[in-house]
């Protein structure tokens, strides 16, 4: 005899996968941002869970600003190619080379920038649904975003004009030329997203564990070292993201645990070389939460991770 | 405290109701505190600001500090969503700020809620917001209710306040058919009763809100009484390489109602075609039994015309079938409800065009009666109409299933969402052609 009941993964995995059915079944083009990080890699398994033994009803979408981990797009090729799905890729590269947008002065970060590369192709490919992997825990601003976030014509999102969200009664209707963002794990925390990846043995980008890194020290965190500039011909890509000489720089056991780009990535010190070990980790962030540094390193990371997450 | 690694949890989701002074910021930033789920900058932040303007105290309502700013700067947010855990359960707060637009936020924050803490400052007692977010936690069917009278520091925890507060509500609970309502007297300012048990009120056996919350049964949340699938997605695989899946034809949706076993009966709607279930298919492999809210795919034996907006149900607890519809609804629109008007109707995964026939009335929120034939509904009022839809829907009352007795009206044009509408039980239910289907 069961009992009829769902643990909190079971619920919030239940919750995701009406979300993408609703998805599929509601708009002509929908599109899932897929970067290879942790989110988007429970998003795949939830697609899965979704329309399998269908074929996933959408593209994938990764929009890169060029100063990528090459782990992570080796790991977003895999995976794609694995699931037989269709990936496409638009670059920041590619929007400043035609123009559309220009990288203002003194600017490093591609975050911006990305932007216009998104928008762009949306209207390439005439998506009407971008589904993400944003979560309401993230930060103040995402704890108001609906699961079906509503999009103006210039791609805008306006908090004052949001629709009331009700049961699971998503309204997905759309005029031409809006567009819509669902996020299926608005529920999720990071501990949700580290549990259910440790569930459904998922795979993960290798920068989540720990690993040898060059880093160097900026604002109060450790970045890493991006690659050697070897193309003469152009210029460098990662100007202004290199450490400068009175920057301290080590070699460091690290580990990512969000991935943004290499620019914008801060590298936390961590010996976590398992699922299990990130879990503990995290789990030990929260312990020193009240107010006693018990653990130097774990309180690190829970600052690291607030402090990026201020960056945005 | 760590969470165990391997332990299960469940999930409780409850929204916090309460006028601007209640002590509602506090209560939540109380909650996270006490129970350790605040990340350290942000107690340190709390810590400065203490320091600088609160004299050395805590002001723990300082947490939702970046929603009182949007306010100011005249952005209104409806509601915002925060999560913690304990070693128990992990939660889903629903905070709704802002007074001016209560009962819309506060329709959208419960919607989906388990529990609603509704609180009281215990100097003021019952007033009429008090009977204004009780009332609407009875009208959306809250499950489970609780009375947090706050601010007893400031009536000496007296039992006797508490109790004349509690008598308060007594004369008008009765009215409210709500089943399960707890009253607990605290102090979410200084923290009594909330997270720690308080020394101060020995005359209060009951649980902590924190202890309520982490050990309320929400196993009977869900409606398992008659099976019901709202079709999602008809999953065909197109070209399959798989020759499994050449023939594969699956009916994919979350189950609003009930449960459904391999082998039994069941009936496709608005068809009335009847065949059994021949697999309960799932990515982790086929299931005996599925049971609300799991998301499956269902394989019939035969093959029968169903398409999404249809519903597959089991022989038992039977819907109603009708374009005819009676319902209240919450107006959440600054353009008033009027009749005559169409609008689309999302009901499950089924949308279809409506037109309002009539308004019956408009309910007086702060006593509770109905009143008569009101010109229009506007922003934040509720009522009882009568819809007439293009199509019949296959529904059931808003009492007995949430998911099957809710729908959405969207204004046509704008694309709005302009109301919340919960079903009354249908007057006659479904009448099943296939002979072998009769309960």
């Amino acid at each position: 005899m069961h009992s009829y009941h769902l643990d909190h993964l079971q619920y919030l995995e239940t919750e995701a996968i009406h979300v993408m059915r609703e998805v599929a079944a509601e708009f002509e083009r929908p599109a899932l941002l897929f970067s290879g990080g942790k989110d988007s890699i429970c998003l795949l398994r939830l697609a899965e869970k979704a329309f399998r033994p269908s074929d996933i009803p959408m593209p994938f979408l990764n929009i890169e600003t060029g100063h990528e981990f090459p782990e992570l797009l080796a790991f977003r090729d895999h995976r794609a190619k694995e699931l037989g799905a269709k990936l496409i890729v638009r670059t920041v590269d590619d929007v400043l080379a035609r123009g559309v947008a220009v990288q203002s002065f003194g600017e490093t970060s591609r975050n911006r920038l990305q932007i216009p590369a998104l928008l762009g192709a949306i209207e390439e490919f005439r998506f009407d649904c971008c589904i993400g992997g944003a979560r309401r825990d993230e930060e103040k601003a995402r704890a108001k975003e609906r699961f079906f976030s509503f999009r103006d014509s210039f791609g805008q999102w306006d908090p004052k004009n949001q629709r009331p969200e009700i049961w699971n009664l998503y309204n997905a209707r759309l005029n031409p030329g809006e567009n819509m963002r669902v996020f299926p794990l608005s529920n999720w925390t990071e501990m949700d997203v580290w549990e259910y990846v440790r569930k459904e043995k998922l795979e993960v980008p290798s920068i989540y564990f720990s690993h040898e890194r060059e880093c160097f020290r900026r604002g109060g965190q450790w970045l890493p070292i991006p690659p050697p500039h070897t193309d003469n011909g152009r210029p460098d890509p990662y100007a202004g993201a290199r450490p400068k000489p009175n920057e301290k720089r080590a070699k460091l056991i690290v580990r990512v645990r969000t991935i943004a780009d290499m620019i914008s990535t801060g590298v936390i010190e961590s010996r976590a070389d398992s699922i299990d070990d990130i879990i503990a980790e995290i789990a030990a962030a929260r312990v020193t939460e009240r107010g006693t540094r018990a653990d130097d390193k774990a309180s690190e990371a829970a600052m690291e991770d607030r402090k990026r997450a201020g960056y945005f | 405290m760590a969470l165990p690694a391997h332990h299960p949890v469940d999930l409780l989701r409850f929204n916090t109701c309460g006028s601007v002074d209640d002590g509602k910021s506090t209560l939540i930033g109380r909650l996270l505190y006490d129970s350790k789920n605040l990340m350290e900058d942000q107690i340190e932040a709390l810590e400065r600001s203490a320091d600088i303007t609160g004299g050395g105290q805590i002001n723990l309502a300082n947490l939702t500090d970046g929603l009182r700013a949007e306010r100011e700067q005249g952005i209104t947010i409806d509601v915002a969503y925060r999560y913690f855990a304990t070693p128990r359960r992990k939660f889903i707060v629903a905070d709704t700020p802002g007074h001016v637009q209560y009962t819309r936020n506060m329709v959208t924050g419960a919607s989906n809620a388990n529990l609603s803490v509704v609180l009281v400052d215990a100097r003021q007692g019952v007033i009429e917001q008090s009977r204004r977010h009780t009332c609407i936690a009875s009208l959306l069917r809250i499950p489970h209710l609780v009375i947090a009278i706050n601010k007893m520091d400031l009536v000496n925890w007296s039992e006797e306040r508490f109790i004349e507060i509690r008598d308060e509500f007594e004369e008008f609970l009765p009215r409210l058919d709500m089943k399960d309502v707890k009253f607990l007297p605290m102090s979410a300012l200084e923290g009594d009763n909330v997270v720690e048990f308080s020394a101060k009120t020995p005359w209060y056996t009951g649980p902590t809100l924190l202890g309520h919350l982490e050990s309320v049964h929400i196993g009977s949340d869900w409606n398992l009484n008659g099976f019901r699938l709202p079709v999602q997605w008809v999953n065909r695989p197109n070209n399959p390489t798989d020759p499994r899946w050449h023939d594969f034809r699956g009916f994919s949706g979350q189950i609003a109602g009930g449960l459904v076993r391999v082998g039994q009966k069941v009936m496709a709607l608005p068809s009335g075609l009847a065949t059994t279930v021949k697999e309960i298919w799932t990515y982790d492999g086929p299931e005996d039994e599925a049971f609300c809210p799991q998301s499956i795919t269902l394989v019939l034996e035969h093959d029968i015309d169903v398409s999404r907006g249809d519903m597959i149900i089991g022989p038992d607890h039977l819907p109603g079938f009708s374009s005819d519809l009676f319902a209240d609804v919450c107006w959440m629109n600054p353009r008033p409800l009027q009749t005559g008007r169409k609008y689309f109707l999302k009901h499950t995964t089924h949308t279809v065009q409506a037109v309002v026939t009539s308004i019956e009335n408009r309910l007086n929120i702060s006593n509770f009666e109905p009143e008569p034939g009101p010109s229009e509904l506007a922003m934040n009022d509720i009522g009882e109409i009568r819809l007439r839809t293009a199509r019949p829907v296959i529904f059931d009352g808003y009492e007995t299933n949430r998911l099957t007795g809710s729908f959405i009206l969207i204004e046509q044009g704008t694309n709005a969402t302009v109301a919340a509408g919960m079903l009354f039980p249908p007057r006659e239910v479904v009448k099943p052609e296939a002979s072998d289907f009769v309960i």
